[in-house]
């Protein structure tokens, strides 16, 4: 995920949703650890993805900032930092943390 | 939010001991995370009771600010907000969810 946010910088290319979810997250958590899976593609069609146009994503997050939080609290960080695009771009999220 | 829609939810989630907002039905589900809890309760014989969001728009905009969570399917136990789809499945694979369903951790 690091290269495609360096190509997009050189290139001015409008920011993906990987992108943006990356950059909110880097801003609000300084993980240590992040992958994003964009797994809209199994998803299209279905009812709520239709409605909302918003993409399913599954991300997996390891951050200082989650030591002693339990998984409902550290899953409502992640969307706390990712609010702004619920549920316009992101439909729906799975979260390994 | 709206006064009526929060006791209407809160009257919900004290009419069973395990409730459980989701898209669909038990029987019928039509999201594949609201599927896959509704499953995983199964899997434990217990009743529980459910709300289809599909068909309630104040419902499913209201359940959202009302357990400050952006997502569905929520699940609830004793009244309480326990998480979507992503810790239920977590706390079935640790063995957290049986006690908590059976009740064997209330007060």
């Amino acid at each position: 995920m690091r290269c495609i946010a360096a190509i997009r910088i050189i290139t001015t290319m409008p920011e993906s949703r990987p992108e943006k979810i990356q950059r909110l997250l880097t801003e609000a958590l300084t993980p240590t650890h992040l992958v994003i899976e964009d797994q809209s593609h199994l998803h299209a069609g279905h009812a709520g993805a239709r409605e909302s146009g918003g993409g399913h994503f599954a991300i997996e997050i390891k951050s200082p900032a989650f030591e002693g939080k339990t998984a409902l609290q550290r899953h409502r960080m992640v969307y706390d930092a990712l609010a702004e695009m619920m549920p316009r771009e992101i439909h729906a999220l799975s979260i390994r943390s | 939010m709206d006064a009526t829609l929060k006791q209407r939810i809160e009257d919900q989630i004290k009419s069973a001991r395990v409730f459980l907002y989701m898209k669909g039905t038990p029987t019928f589900p039509q999201c594949g995370f609201s599927g896959q809890v509704a499953h995983i309760l199964n899997s434990y014989g217990i009743e529980f009771g459910s709300c289809n969001v599909l068909e309630d728009m104040s419902i499913r905009q209201g359940i959202k600010e009302f357990a400050n969570w952006p997502t569905i399917p929520q699940l609830y136990v004793d009244g309480e907000f326990v998480g979507g789809c992503d810790i239920v499945t977590e706390m079935h694979q640790s063995g957290e969810l049986k006690p908590l369903l059976e009740g064997e951790n209330a007060a």
